[in-house]
Protein backbone atom coordinates (compact mmCIF):
# COMPACT_ATOMS: atom_id res chain seq x y z
CA UNK A 1 0.00 0.00 0.00
CA UNK A 2 2.95 1.85 0.79
CA UNK A 3 3.73 2.02 -3.32
CA UNK A 4 0.66 3.75 -3.93
CA UNK A 5 2.09 6.82 -2.28
CA UNK A 6 5.06 6.92 -4.76
CA UNK A 7 2.97 6.33 -7.05
CA UNK A 8 1.09 9.30 -6.52
CA UNK A 9 4.26 11.32 -6.55
CA UNK A 10 4.35 10.20 -10.07
CA UNK A 11 1.46 10.95 -10.78
CA UNK A 12 1.49 14.05 -9.79
CA UNK A 13 4.42 14.39 -12.19
CA UNK A 14 2.97 12.29 -15.26
CA UNK A 15 0.17 14.47 -14.70
CA UNK A 16 0.89 17.99 -15.85
CA UNK A 17 3.00 16.13 -18.46
CA UNK A 18 -0.22 14.34 -20.45
CA UNK A 19 -2.03 17.74 -20.08
CA UNK A 20 0.73 19.18 -21.59
CA UNK A 21 0.58 16.25 -24.11
CA UNK A 22 -2.57 17.64 -25.28
CA UNK A 23 -1.55 19.44 -27.80
CA UNK A 24 -0.33 16.97 -30.15
CA UNK A 25 3.25 17.05 -27.94
CA UNK A 26 5.84 14.49 -29.96
CA UNK A 27 7.75 14.85 -26.57
CA UNK A 28 9.86 18.16 -27.07
CA UNK A 29 13.55 18.62 -26.28
CA UNK A 30 13.25 16.94 -22.66
CA UNK A 31 11.23 13.92 -23.30
CA UNK A 32 11.46 12.98 -27.42
CA UNK A 33 14.96 11.70 -27.00
CA UNK A 34 13.78 9.60 -24.12
CA UNK A 35 11.13 7.82 -26.90
CA UNK A 36 13.51 7.76 -29.47
CA UNK A 37 15.76 5.53 -26.94
CA UNK A 38 13.25 3.69 -26.40
CA UNK A 39 12.22 3.35 -29.18
CA UNK A 40 16.14 2.12 -30.21
CA UNK A 41 15.21 -0.51 -27.38
CA UNK A 42 12.54 -2.03 -29.32
CA UNK A 43 14.76 -2.27 -32.08
CA UNK A 44 16.84 -4.53 -29.94
CA UNK A 45 13.78 -6.27 -29.14
CA UNK A 46 12.33 -6.46 -32.48
CA UNK A 47 15.32 -7.92 -33.89
CA UNK A 48 17.27 -10.27 -31.60
CA UNK A 49 13.91 -11.44 -29.54
CA UNK A 50 11.04 -11.42 -31.42
CA UNK A 51 12.33 -11.40 -35.11
CA UNK A 52 13.04 -15.47 -36.85
CA UNK A 53 15.20 -15.67 -40.11
CA UNK A 54 13.35 -18.97 -40.68
CA UNK A 55 9.93 -17.76 -39.84
CA UNK A 56 8.41 -17.46 -43.13
CA UNK A 57 5.66 -14.75 -43.51
CA UNK A 58 2.26 -16.65 -44.72
CA UNK A 59 1.52 -16.74 -48.38
CA UNK A 60 -1.80 -15.99 -50.23
CA UNK A 61 -3.53 -17.29 -53.42
CA UNK A 62 -3.56 -15.19 -56.13
CA UNK A 63 -7.07 -14.79 -56.43
CA UNK A 64 -6.38 -13.03 -52.54
CA UNK A 65 -4.71 -10.26 -54.30
CA UNK A 66 -5.73 -6.78 -54.00
CA UNK A 67 -7.06 -4.70 -56.52
CA UNK A 68 -4.85 -1.56 -55.95
CA UNK A 69 -1.98 -0.95 -53.80
CA UNK A 70 -0.59 2.48 -52.98
CA UNK A 71 2.40 3.73 -53.96
CA UNK A 72 4.73 6.50 -52.90
CA UNK A 73 8.03 8.00 -53.42
CA UNK A 74 9.37 11.25 -51.95
CA UNK A 75 9.93 13.01 -54.73
CA UNK A 76 7.82 15.45 -56.23
CA UNK A 77 7.59 13.71 -59.75
CA UNK A 78 7.11 10.17 -60.06
CA UNK A 79 11.16 8.88 -60.43
CA UNK A 80 11.80 7.42 -63.78
CA UNK A 81 14.92 6.53 -65.42
CA UNK A 82 16.23 8.86 -68.46
CA UNK A 83 17.89 5.55 -69.92
CA UNK A 84 16.65 2.36 -68.57
CA UNK A 85 19.48 0.49 -70.47
CA UNK A 86 22.50 2.33 -68.74
CA UNK A 87 21.24 1.10 -65.08
CA UNK A 88 23.25 -0.86 -63.20
CA UNK A 89 22.99 -2.12 -59.31
CA UNK A 90 25.76 -1.62 -57.49
CA UNK A 91 26.64 -3.94 -55.23
CA UNK A 92 29.78 -2.20 -52.30
CA UNK A 93 30.74 -2.14 -48.95
CA UNK A 94 32.39 -5.54 -47.13
CA UNK A 95 32.22 -7.68 -50.02
CA UNK A 96 34.73 -9.72 -51.75
CA UNK A 97 33.90 -8.79 -55.23
CA UNK A 98 32.04 -5.55 -55.34
CA UNK A 99 30.14 -5.66 -58.49
CA UNK A 100 27.81 -3.77 -61.27
CA UNK A 101 24.59 -5.99 -62.35
CA UNK A 102 22.46 -5.21 -65.31
CA UNK A 103 18.78 -6.03 -64.81
CA UNK A 104 19.10 -8.90 -67.17
CA UNK A 105 21.77 -10.17 -64.91
CA UNK A 106 19.57 -10.16 -62.07
CA UNK A 107 17.01 -11.85 -63.66
CA UNK A 108 19.21 -14.74 -64.53
CA UNK A 109 19.63 -15.74 -61.25
CA UNK A 110 17.54 -17.91 -59.37
CA UNK A 111 13.69 -16.29 -59.37
CA UNK A 112 11.82 -15.80 -55.97
CA UNK A 113 7.87 -15.28 -56.18
CA UNK A 114 5.46 -15.15 -53.87
CA UNK A 115 2.28 -13.80 -52.62
CA UNK A 116 2.25 -11.85 -49.22
CA UNK A 117 0.50 -9.05 -47.70
CA UNK A 118 1.92 -5.68 -47.09
CA UNK A 119 2.28 -3.62 -43.97
CA UNK A 120 1.95 0.10 -43.46
CA UNK A 121 3.13 1.73 -40.81
CA UNK A 122 0.21 3.60 -41.47
CA UNK A 123 -1.97 1.06 -41.03
CA UNK A 124 -3.32 -0.40 -44.51
CA UNK A 125 -2.56 -4.04 -45.53
CA UNK A 126 -2.58 -5.08 -49.43
CA UNK A 127 -1.80 -8.39 -50.78
CA UNK A 128 0.24 -8.54 -54.01
CA UNK A 129 2.89 -10.95 -56.00
CA UNK A 130 6.26 -10.32 -56.33
CA UNK A 131 9.04 -11.70 -58.48
CA UNK A 132 12.69 -10.76 -57.86
CA UNK A 133 16.06 -12.51 -56.52
CA UNK A 134 16.96 -12.99 -53.31
CA UNK A 135 19.21 -10.30 -51.46
CA UNK A 136 21.17 -13.43 -49.71
CA UNK A 137 22.23 -14.74 -53.60
CA UNK A 138 23.30 -11.63 -54.60
CA UNK A 139 25.34 -11.73 -51.00
CA UNK A 140 26.69 -14.78 -51.76
CA UNK A 141 27.81 -14.21 -55.41
CA UNK A 142 30.05 -10.87 -54.20
CA UNK A 143 31.54 -13.22 -51.12
CA UNK A 144 30.25 -11.38 -48.18
CA UNK A 145 32.93 -10.46 -45.67
CA UNK A 146 31.97 -11.41 -42.04
CA UNK A 147 32.80 -8.35 -40.88
CA UNK A 148 29.33 -6.89 -42.72
CA UNK A 149 26.43 -6.55 -40.24
CA UNK A 150 24.43 -4.39 -42.08
CA UNK A 151 22.94 -3.61 -45.41
CA UNK A 152 22.34 -0.03 -46.71
CA UNK A 153 19.94 0.75 -50.23
CA UNK A 154 20.00 3.72 -51.97
CA UNK A 155 17.75 4.86 -54.46
CA UNK A 156 17.35 7.64 -57.35
CA UNK A 157 13.94 8.55 -55.17
CA UNK A 158 15.63 11.86 -54.37
CA UNK A 159 18.20 9.99 -52.13
CA UNK A 160 15.19 8.10 -49.91
CA UNK A 161 17.85 4.91 -48.28
CA UNK A 162 17.00 2.58 -45.66
CA UNK A 163 19.61 0.75 -43.47
CA UNK A 164 19.00 -2.82 -42.68
CA UNK A 165 20.48 -5.40 -40.31
CA UNK A 166 22.20 -8.36 -42.10
CA UNK A 167 19.89 -11.40 -40.16
CA UNK A 168 16.28 -9.29 -42.03
CA UNK A 169 18.08 -8.72 -45.32
CA UNK A 170 19.31 -12.63 -45.40
CA UNK A 171 15.67 -13.57 -44.96
CA UNK A 172 14.93 -16.29 -47.39
CA UNK A 173 11.59 -14.03 -48.16
CA UNK A 174 14.03 -11.20 -48.55
CA UNK A 175 14.43 -10.02 -52.51
CA UNK A 176 15.06 -7.55 -54.95
CA UNK A 177 12.21 -7.27 -56.94
CA UNK A 178 12.08 -7.14 -60.83
CA UNK A 179 8.44 -7.88 -61.05
CA UNK A 180 4.59 -7.37 -59.41
CA UNK A 181 1.57 -9.29 -59.94
CA UNK A 182 3.04 -11.00 -63.09
CA UNK A 183 4.08 -7.88 -64.87
CA UNK A 184 7.42 -5.77 -65.07
CA UNK A 185 7.91 -4.05 -61.67
CA UNK A 186 5.55 -0.64 -62.54
CA UNK A 187 7.42 2.93 -62.22
CA UNK A 188 4.89 4.15 -59.43
CA UNK A 189 6.15 0.65 -57.62
CA UNK A 190 10.12 1.25 -57.70
CA UNK A 191 10.91 0.31 -61.27
CA UNK A 192 13.59 -0.78 -62.43
CA UNK A 193 14.24 -2.60 -59.01
CA UNK A 194 12.91 -2.50 -55.26
CA UNK A 195 13.31 -4.29 -52.23
CA UNK A 196 10.77 -6.33 -50.34
CA UNK A 197 10.04 -8.56 -47.63
CA UNK A 198 7.12 -9.51 -46.09
CA UNK A 199 9.15 -9.03 -42.58
CA UNK A 200 8.86 -5.45 -42.55
CA UNK A 201 7.14 -2.12 -43.00
CA UNK A 202 6.98 -0.80 -46.34
CA UNK A 203 8.87 2.15 -45.53
CA UNK A 204 11.73 -0.25 -44.90
CA UNK A 205 11.80 -1.62 -48.89
CA UNK A 206 13.75 0.93 -50.62
CA UNK A 207 12.31 1.57 -54.22
CA UNK A 208 14.17 2.56 -57.56
CA UNK A 209 17.16 0.96 -55.87
CA UNK A 210 20.60 1.68 -57.40
CA UNK A 211 23.19 0.35 -54.89
CA UNK A 212 23.27 -2.46 -51.65
CA UNK A 213 26.14 -1.68 -50.01
CA UNK A 214 27.17 -3.94 -46.93
CA UNK A 215 28.68 -1.96 -44.08
CA UNK A 216 29.85 -2.77 -40.05
CA UNK A 217 28.26 0.25 -38.85
CA UNK A 218 24.41 0.86 -38.54
CA UNK A 219 23.15 3.11 -41.53
CA UNK A 220 20.26 5.56 -41.11
CA UNK A 221 17.38 6.15 -43.38
CA UNK A 222 14.63 8.52 -44.74
CA UNK A 223 12.16 8.08 -42.38
CA UNK A 224 14.07 6.28 -39.80
CA UNK A 225 16.28 9.54 -39.40
CA UNK A 226 13.11 11.42 -38.94
CA UNK A 227 11.71 9.08 -36.06
CA UNK A 228 10.12 6.02 -37.43
CA UNK A 229 11.42 2.93 -36.06
CA UNK A 230 14.33 1.83 -37.34
CA UNK A 231 13.94 -2.17 -37.70
CA UNK A 232 10.87 -1.65 -38.62
CA UNK A 233 9.92 -5.46 -38.63
CA UNK A 234 6.42 -6.98 -38.85
CA UNK B 1 -0.47 5.98 -12.80
CA UNK B 2 -2.25 3.31 -14.59
CA UNK B 3 -5.34 6.14 -15.25
CA UNK B 4 -1.96 8.64 -16.72
CA UNK B 5 -0.36 5.41 -18.83
CA UNK B 6 -3.42 4.45 -20.21
CA UNK B 7 -4.62 7.72 -20.70
CA UNK B 8 -1.30 8.39 -23.03
CA UNK B 9 -1.90 4.99 -24.95
CA UNK B 10 -5.44 5.73 -25.84
CA UNK B 11 -4.40 9.50 -27.00
CA UNK B 12 -1.52 8.11 -29.23
CA UNK B 13 -3.09 5.36 -30.23
CA UNK B 14 -5.54 7.41 -31.98
CA UNK B 15 -2.59 10.02 -33.24
CA UNK B 16 -1.89 6.20 -35.15
CA UNK B 17 -5.65 5.41 -36.20
CA UNK B 18 -5.76 8.67 -38.05
CA UNK B 19 -2.97 7.94 -40.45
CA UNK B 20 -5.63 5.17 -41.93
CA UNK B 21 -8.57 5.70 -40.46
CA UNK B 22 -10.83 2.63 -41.40
CA UNK B 23 -10.48 -1.10 -40.62
CA UNK B 24 -10.00 -3.83 -43.84
CA UNK B 25 -7.50 -4.68 -46.80
CA UNK B 26 -6.86 -1.83 -49.36
CA UNK B 27 -9.85 -1.81 -51.57
CA UNK B 28 -12.27 -3.47 -49.11
CA UNK B 29 -14.72 -4.67 -47.89
CA UNK B 30 -14.32 -2.12 -44.44
CA UNK B 31 -15.49 -3.02 -41.31
CA UNK B 32 -18.57 -1.48 -39.70
CA UNK B 33 -16.64 2.02 -38.40
CA UNK B 34 -18.91 4.80 -36.67
CA UNK B 35 -15.32 6.67 -37.02
CA UNK B 36 -14.14 5.20 -40.63
CA UNK B 37 -12.06 8.65 -41.86
CA UNK B 38 -12.77 10.19 -38.67
CA UNK B 39 -9.96 12.46 -37.63
CA UNK B 40 -10.20 12.96 -33.99
CA UNK B 41 -9.60 16.70 -32.41
CA UNK B 42 -6.24 17.65 -31.23
CA UNK B 43 -6.63 17.63 -27.83
CA UNK B 44 -7.48 13.82 -28.08
CA UNK B 45 -4.11 12.97 -29.79
CA UNK B 46 0.07 12.63 -28.26
CA UNK B 47 2.82 12.66 -30.80
CA UNK B 48 1.68 15.29 -33.60
CA UNK B 49 2.78 12.84 -36.29
CA UNK B 50 2.35 9.43 -36.64
CA UNK B 51 6.53 8.49 -35.64
CA UNK B 52 5.66 10.70 -32.54
CA UNK B 53 2.34 8.65 -31.80
CA UNK B 54 4.08 5.22 -32.52
CA UNK B 55 7.15 6.20 -30.26
CA UNK B 56 4.66 7.06 -27.36
CA UNK B 57 2.91 3.88 -27.86
CA UNK B 58 5.70 1.80 -27.77
CA UNK B 59 7.85 3.42 -25.22
CA UNK B 60 4.49 3.98 -22.65
CA UNK B 61 3.21 0.06 -23.60
CA UNK B 62 6.45 -1.32 -21.29
CA UNK B 63 5.45 0.39 -17.80
CA UNK B 64 1.63 -0.59 -18.78
CA UNK B 65 2.22 -3.92 -19.23
CA UNK B 66 4.62 -4.40 -17.06
CA UNK B 67 2.18 -3.04 -14.39
CA UNK B 68 -0.45 -5.29 -15.50
CA UNK B 69 1.77 -8.01 -14.61
CA UNK B 70 2.99 -7.16 -11.46
CA UNK B 71 -0.58 -6.52 -10.38
CA UNK B 72 -1.78 -9.87 -11.69
CA UNK B 73 1.04 -11.44 -9.92
CA UNK B 74 -0.06 -9.69 -6.93
CA UNK B 75 -3.76 -10.60 -6.99
CA UNK B 76 -2.39 -13.94 -7.50
CA UNK B 77 0.36 -14.13 -4.55
CA UNK B 78 -1.73 -12.33 -1.75
CA UNK B 79 -4.87 -14.31 -2.37
CA UNK B 80 -6.89 -11.00 -3.35
CA UNK B 81 -7.67 -12.63 -6.48
CA UNK B 82 -10.14 -14.71 -4.47
CA UNK B 83 -12.17 -10.80 -4.10
CA UNK B 84 -12.25 -10.07 -7.48
CA UNK B 85 -12.94 -12.76 -9.96
CA UNK B 86 -16.04 -14.01 -11.10
CA UNK B 87 -16.31 -17.74 -10.67
CA UNK B 88 -19.65 -19.52 -12.06
CA UNK B 89 -20.86 -19.62 -8.07
CA UNK B 90 -21.52 -15.97 -8.13
CA UNK B 91 -23.89 -16.11 -10.94
CA UNK B 92 -26.87 -16.83 -7.98
CA UNK B 93 -25.43 -13.57 -5.77
CA UNK B 94 -25.26 -11.40 -8.99
CA UNK B 95 -28.89 -12.31 -9.85
CA UNK B 96 -30.10 -10.90 -6.17
CA UNK B 97 -27.55 -8.26 -6.35
CA UNK B 98 -29.12 -7.13 -9.65
CA UNK B 99 -32.39 -7.76 -8.44
CA UNK B 100 -31.90 -5.39 -5.52
CA UNK B 101 -30.53 -3.07 -7.84
CA UNK B 102 -33.85 -3.11 -9.58
CA UNK B 103 -35.66 -2.73 -6.24
CA UNK B 104 -36.90 -6.44 -6.16
CA UNK B 105 -35.92 -7.16 -3.40
CA UNK B 106 -35.60 -5.16 -0.46
CA UNK B 107 -32.45 -6.01 1.86
CA UNK B 108 -29.39 -5.75 0.63
CA UNK B 109 -27.71 -9.16 0.30
CA UNK B 110 -24.49 -10.28 2.31
CA UNK B 111 -21.34 -9.66 0.30
CA UNK B 112 -17.13 -10.13 1.00
CA UNK B 113 -15.38 -6.67 0.03
CA UNK B 114 -16.74 -6.84 -3.38
CA UNK B 115 -20.29 -7.95 -4.57
CA UNK B 116 -20.65 -10.41 -7.34
CA UNK B 117 -21.77 -7.64 -10.05
CA UNK B 118 -18.85 -5.71 -9.12
CA UNK B 119 -16.19 -9.11 -9.42
CA UNK B 120 -18.09 -9.62 -12.41
CA UNK B 121 -16.72 -6.07 -13.90
CA UNK B 122 -13.24 -6.32 -12.42
CA UNK B 123 -12.72 -9.63 -13.87
CA UNK B 124 -13.82 -8.12 -17.44
CA UNK B 125 -12.00 -4.91 -17.25
CA UNK B 126 -8.60 -7.52 -16.37
CA UNK B 127 -9.67 -9.71 -19.49
CA UNK B 128 -10.28 -6.70 -21.72
CA UNK B 129 -6.61 -5.58 -20.69
CA UNK B 130 -5.26 -8.76 -21.82
CA UNK B 131 -6.87 -8.50 -25.09
CA UNK B 132 -5.96 -5.20 -25.68
CA UNK B 133 -2.42 -6.18 -24.93
CA UNK B 134 -2.74 -9.28 -27.20
CA UNK B 135 -4.16 -7.91 -30.00
CA UNK B 136 -1.74 -5.12 -29.77
CA UNK B 137 1.22 -7.91 -30.03
CA UNK B 138 -1.20 -9.52 -33.01
CA UNK B 139 -0.51 -6.05 -34.87
CA UNK B 140 2.43 -4.96 -33.65
CA UNK B 141 4.15 -8.04 -35.51
CA UNK B 142 1.60 -10.02 -37.73
CA UNK B 143 4.14 -12.26 -39.08
CA UNK B 144 6.29 -12.90 -35.92
CA UNK B 145 3.47 -13.44 -34.16
CA UNK B 146 1.52 -14.42 -37.47
CA UNK B 147 -0.31 -17.48 -34.88
CA UNK B 148 -1.46 -14.90 -32.50
CA UNK B 149 -3.19 -12.46 -35.30
CA UNK B 150 -4.74 -15.04 -37.06
CA UNK B 151 -6.64 -15.94 -33.63
CA UNK B 152 -7.75 -12.62 -34.11
CA UNK B 153 -9.16 -12.90 -37.66
CA UNK B 154 -6.43 -11.25 -39.49
CA UNK B 155 -4.26 -8.18 -39.29
CA UNK B 156 -7.55 -5.83 -40.14
CA UNK B 157 -9.40 -7.68 -37.80
CA UNK B 158 -6.72 -7.62 -34.56
CA UNK B 159 -6.62 -3.81 -35.22
CA UNK B 160 -10.38 -3.59 -35.22
CA UNK B 161 -10.90 -5.25 -31.48
CA UNK B 162 -7.55 -3.15 -30.65
CA UNK B 163 -9.34 -0.17 -31.41
CA UNK B 164 -12.62 -1.26 -30.12
CA UNK B 165 -11.06 -2.03 -27.03
CA UNK B 166 -10.50 1.96 -26.22
CA UNK B 167 -13.88 2.43 -26.26
CA UNK B 168 -14.97 -0.34 -23.71
CA UNK B 169 -12.31 1.27 -21.41
CA UNK B 170 -13.11 5.00 -22.08
CA UNK B 171 -17.33 3.47 -20.97
CA UNK B 172 -15.80 1.42 -18.05
CA UNK B 173 -13.65 4.62 -16.59
CA UNK B 174 -16.46 6.95 -17.31
CA UNK B 175 -19.07 4.62 -15.83
CA UNK B 176 -16.44 3.77 -12.54
CA UNK B 177 -15.87 7.46 -11.99
CA UNK B 178 -19.30 8.41 -11.95
CA UNK B 179 -20.43 5.72 -9.55
CA UNK B 180 -17.82 6.56 -6.97
CA UNK B 181 -19.11 10.21 -7.12
CA UNK B 182 -22.77 8.97 -6.27
CA UNK B 183 -22.06 6.07 -3.91
CA UNK B 184 -19.17 6.43 -2.05
CA UNK B 185 -16.98 9.30 -2.55
CA UNK B 186 -14.74 8.24 -0.13
CA UNK B 187 -13.26 5.70 -1.89
CA UNK B 188 -11.86 7.58 -4.75
CA UNK B 189 -9.60 8.82 -2.29
CA UNK B 190 -9.03 5.30 -1.42
CA UNK B 191 -8.09 4.36 -4.98
CA UNK B 192 -5.65 7.24 -5.19
CA UNK B 193 -3.98 6.92 -1.76
CA UNK B 194 -4.40 3.28 -0.65
CA UNK B 195 -6.42 4.17 2.81
CA UNK B 196 -10.10 4.44 3.39
CA UNK B 197 -12.16 6.25 5.64
CA UNK B 198 -15.68 5.88 4.34
CA UNK B 199 -19.14 4.65 5.26
CA UNK B 200 -18.77 1.11 4.25
CA UNK B 201 -16.80 -0.90 6.93
CA UNK B 202 -16.31 -3.65 4.80
CA UNK B 203 -14.12 -1.95 2.34
CA UNK B 204 -11.33 -1.45 4.54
Amino acid sequence: MIDRRAFLRLTAVAGPASLAAACGWDGGNAVRPLLLDVSRFNDWVGEKILFSKNRLAREYDIADRTARLPSYFISPMMPMLQDPRAWRLQIAGLVREPQSLTLDQLQAMPRTTYTVKHHCVEGWSAIATWHGVRVSAIAERCGLLPQARYVRFDSFDSGYSNGWDLASAMHPQTILAYGMNDNPLPASHGAPLRLYSPTKLGYKMTKYLVSLTFTAERPGGYWEDQGYPWFGGV
Amino acid sequence: MTFVLLAGMIMSGLQIYGAYARFGDRGGPYYVNAFEDHAFPGWSRLGGWLAGGLNWHFALMWPLIGGGVLYLLYLAASGQWRSLLFRPRDIRGAIEMQKYYLRLRKDHPPQGKHNPLQKAAYTFIILLGVLSVLTGFAIYKPTQFSWLTALFGGFQAARYWHFWAVWIFTAFLVVHVVLVFVVDPASLRAMISGWYRGRFPSHD
